[in-house]
């Protein structure tokens, strides 16, 4: 809609200052927000990568030594016990009583014929490794690729229901609006936890499964949210005149009064996102996330529980940082973005 | 005694970095004014003049951006640089203060009595049990009806004029030396504004104390001031006795003020507005005869309009907001609808554009328009008659989508409608529709938060016109206007009118701006039309008591008072 008022106009009128223009600007100053949104797309961008294979492409594979500390820490001294006593004396001929004796010969000849090579396996790991030697880092690089995807693809399916929902409760109001608000009440009536056990119980696992858990158990908050805005926006006088001049329903819930709330939605959203991330990792967590040929922040907590009793601590610090530093860089972004689009916090700093 | 003092005030607001550097807006560029004990200083200026800031910079009420310097002295003491916990003992005890908007001025969940007792007993430490009695007390002084029930009533359960009494009250519950009312009447309709004048005005000879009084309205502040001081961009342009400023005002911009309101003993064509009278124009006088026999485009009979509320668990109770209607509008003519708040005239305009939800409650009447009646078409009918029936709001602030740039806002209308054959065509039309209302070519692409109050409204005015209306609905379309952007907007009105042949039905409730602007006048009273008269008539011989009292009410500024004259 508005593309299509705009594009005319774009080439005879200096346009002022939008309201996203202004935000931006008003973000650009917030140094903290700032540095925060750089460490954000610094996680995409890593992502993207991890995607499209360029980086932590072999995660599956062994590359080290099972457990294999991070080369920061040095690789784990030669085990002391267990090594038995090499006895003295000549060595017992064992060929008289042993009746595969006259074939050793001919194994290892037919044996020659193959190439076998021996891996040498990595002592440490720049992270360290876990129990099958596979390296931490790539896995957790690996993992920000699925739990950041589950965290924004499932905060993105529980906007669009809460968005809609909200906006149609909002705006209608009478039967739909009672409609809507008993289906809330039920998703709200039931414990929030016990809900995503029953839908991951029908699904089965696996990272669409996640994703359509969340999104399908976290929209209530956001519906809310947007019902109480479209309240509140639908009897203003623009939306009045809009219906007025004849515009549609549609129009006026979504050209009009949507782009009004949307800070609201956007805010609300990157809420979803750190919530969802968190979430997911006590799914994978108590075994109900994602698949076991995957990995995510969560299932690298999953297998550090019974690490850390062996004192490999590796793998849950390199998931724990992966998911602080990205989860905080977020949150003070989002912070950073609630403050630039209310231009009613302007000047207070 | 000189009891409080200002000079050299200066107020500026800091309103964040750009490119590293402190931007700060000046709203009070270096004020200087004295108040005495025992008299009414007023303070007058459009919105935007700097006036309620320079008050509230009093008792330092202002937002955390913002900056004083200069002097205030209050009995000789400086107040810009007292700490708060001091300036909290001043406030309310020795300066108290009533706002604009008495509905937002009372905490909602507490009682009116609790509410009344408590600057009692926080200032003067009174028990419970005397503080209440105080503020029976106080709600008698009041004027309020039934006083000891009002005490545990709440907020919402008093109209506009009994909360603006509380406030009142409220004020002058620890006896202050100076009460600050910041536009106190400017909320309330005309005959509530003229109560609560006169108990401001009655209440400050009793107690002999001083009052800063703030409005935009020299009509209001003429009738209670003793000394007037008229601010504009932050500074004051003039001040002297009341009898001077209006006999004799020497500033040019007070003289403009003076001259844009409406009169009630003449009724010229078309208002003068502050930058004419500035630039010596004189507002021309003659006014254009109307056609009586101009075709009827609005017919309306017997328009009744209800509302369902609520009552008891799942029952419902008919409110008959508006009864038995009937009027014909001519091409080129004016009905102005004029009543207080709740006698259903905006519900009866809003009607004709069918802007209730139809869940809202039964309608009933016919409103024969372009031969097929309004209130019975269909939704696939209405679309078209939308075109030929606009409206415009009350509020200029909230009638623009505040995302929309002021070229979409006009455009929309036409692409809904298909008028004009491609964009081009539209926004070419847009523009000249733009320069019509006066504004210039930059507008197009700006959003609403960069213009004034009336400039808004004429925004709000081009959309409605982008249609070709035949009818516009002004909705108090000049009600939430200064006095002189209002005398602007009016004049376009009339402008537009001779141009275009359009018919207004006018709905406000101040009759001196119905006056002006209409042919014919509708005057309603809790849903039912009372008087409808043509406009000379209703001025000069009001039969119902009732338009009476809405005449009474009208600001008249300053008189002299006949039995002074020894």
């Amino acid at each position: 809609m508005t593309a299509v008022i705009n594009a005319p106009l774009a080439a005879t009128v200096e346009r002022s200052e939008g309201v996203w223009h202004a935000a931006w600007r008003r973000f650009k100053m917030d140094r903290i927000g700032l540095t925060s949104a750089v460490i954000v797309v610094a996680f995409l961008l890593l992502i993207v990568f991890a995607a499209t294979g360029l980086v932590a492409k072999n995660w599956q594979e062994e590359v080290g030594v099972a457990n294999a500390p991070p080369t920061f820490v040095g690789p784990r001294p030669p085990e002391a016990i267990g090594v038995i006593e090499v006895p003295k004396g000549p060595n017992v001929d064992l060929s008289a009583i042993d009746p595969l004796a006259p074939r050793y010969k001919e194994w290892d000849e037919r044996a020659a014929k193959f190439k076998t090579e021996e891996v040498i396996k990595a002592e440490t790991l720049p992270m360290g490794g876990d129990r099958f030697g596979r390296d931490v880092l790539s896995k957790a690089i690996k993992g920000t690729q699925v739990s950041v995807f589950v965290g924004v693809m499932a905060a993105l399916v529980a906007t669009l229901i809460g968005t809609l929902l909200g906006a149609l409760s909002g705006f209608f109001g009478g039967k739909v609006g009672d409609f809507l608000e008993w289906l809330y009440n039920v998703f709200e009536a039931i414990p929030g936890i016990l809900l995503i056990f029953a839908f991951a119980a029908v699904f089965g696992r696996g990272i669409g499964t996640v994703v359509l858990i969340l999104g399908l158990t976290g929209w209530s908050g956001l519906y809310r949210q947007v019902r109480s805005e479209f309240i509140k926006h639908r009897s203003r006088e623009y939306v009045r005149s809009a219906e007025a001049i004849g515009a549609s329903v549609w129009s006026r819930m979504f050209t009009h009064i949507l782009p009004n709330v949307s800070h609201v939605v956007l805010v609300r959203m990157s809420i979803l996102v750190v919530g969802f991330i968190k979430a997911e990792v006590i799914l994978s967590y108590l075994g109900l996330g994602v698949g076991v040929d995957d990995v995510s922040w969560g299932t690298m907590l999953a297998e550090a529980q019974s690490e850390l009793i062996l004192g490999h601590w590796w793998q849950l610090v390199a998931a724990t940082v992966f998911m602080a530093v990205f989860v905080t860089a977020f949150s003070l972004m989002t912070d950073a973005l609630r403050d630039a689009l209310d231009p009613k916090l302007r000047g207070l700093e | 005694m000189t009891l409080l003092s200002i000079q050299d005030l200066r107020v500026a607001f800091r309103m964040g970095k750009v490119n590293g550097v402190l931007q700060r807006a000046e709203a009070v560029k270096g004020v200087s004014f004295d108040i005495a004990e025992n008299t009414t200083v007023a303070l007058v200026g459009e919105s935007g003049s700097g006036k309620s800031v320079t008050a509230m910079s009093v008792l330092n009420l202002l937002p955390d951006n913002a900056e004083r310097s200069g002097k205030i002295l209050w009995q000789g003491k400086d107040l810009v640089h007292t700490p708060l916990a001091e300036l909290q003992h001043l406030r309310g005890k020795e300066i108290a203060c009533v706002f604009q908007d008495p509905m937002q001025s009372l905490n909602p969940v507490f009682t009116v009595g609790a509410q009344l007792c408590e600057p009692l007993i926080k200032h003067l430490k009174m028990s419970r049990r005397a503080a209440l009695e105080r503020a029976e007390q106080c709600l008698v002084e009041v004027g309020m009806p039934e006083p000891r029930r009002r005490l545990a009533a709440y907020p919402h359960e008093l109209s506009g004029g009994q909360q603006q009494r509380v406030m009142i009250a409220m004020a002058l519950a620890c006896e202050p030396k100076l009460l600050i009312a910041d536009e106190p009447t400017t909320a309330l309709d005309a005959t509530i504004q003229r109560q609560i004048l006169e108990l401001i005005a009655e209440i400050q000879r009793k107690h002999r104390m001083s009052v800063l009084f703030i409005s935009h309205d020299l009509g209001v502040v003429g009738e209670i001031a003793d000394q007037v001081l008229v601010m504009r961009h932050g500074i004051l342009r003039e001040q002297g006795p009341v009898e001077r400023i209006f006999a004799d005002p020497q500033d040019a911009y007070t003289q403009a003020l003076l001259a844009c309101r409406p009169a009630l003993d003449k009724n010229p064509a078309r208002l003068t507005v502050i930058d004419d009278h500035i630039a010596g124009r004189q507002a021309q006088q003659a006014p254009k005869p109307k056609d009586p026999h101009a075709p009827v485009v609005l017919e309306v009979k017997a328009l009744n309009k209800s509302f369902w509320i609520k009552h008891g668990l799942f029952g419902r109770r008919e409110f008959k907001a508006v009864q038995n209607v009937n009027f014909q509008l001519r091409k080129g003519h004016t009905l102005g609808v004029v009543g207080e708040s709740g006698s259903g005239k905006t519900t009866m305009g809003l009607s004709l554009l069918r802007l209730h939800e139809a869940n809202t409650g039964p309608m009933s009447g016919e409103a024969i328009f372009g031969g097929k009646n309004l209130l019975t078409l269909t939704d696939r009918e209405r679309q078209p008659m939308r075109r030929r029936i606009q409206v415009v709001f009350q509020n200029p602030y909230a009638s623009l989508n505040p995302r929309f740039t002021i070229g979409q806002t006009l455009l929309e209308p036409m692409d809904i409608h298909g008028i004009g054959a491609d964009t081009t065509e539209r926004e070419g039309r847009a523009r000249t529709l733009l320069g019509k209302v006066g504004l210039d070519d930059k507008a197009f692409g700006k959003y609403p938060h960069e213009f004034s109050g009336g400039q808004r409204q004429r925004i709000a005015i081009a959309r409605a016109l982008t249609l070709n209306p035949e009818v516009l609905v002004l909705d108090e379309a000049v009600s939430a206007l200064d006095v002189s952007v209002q005398a602007q907007v009016l004049n376009l009105l009339k402008d537009l009118q001779d141009e275009l042949g359009l018919a207004y039905i006018f709905i406000s409730h101040d009759l001196a701006v119905v006056r002006f602007i209409s042919d014919e006048v509708l005057v309603m009273k809790e849903g039912i039309v009372v008087e409808q008269a043509s406009a000379e008539q209703i001025l000069a011989a009001p039969r119902e008591a009732y338009t009476q009292r809405l005449l009474a009410a009208i600001p008249r500024g300053y008189r002299p008072m006949p039995a002074a004259t020894p």
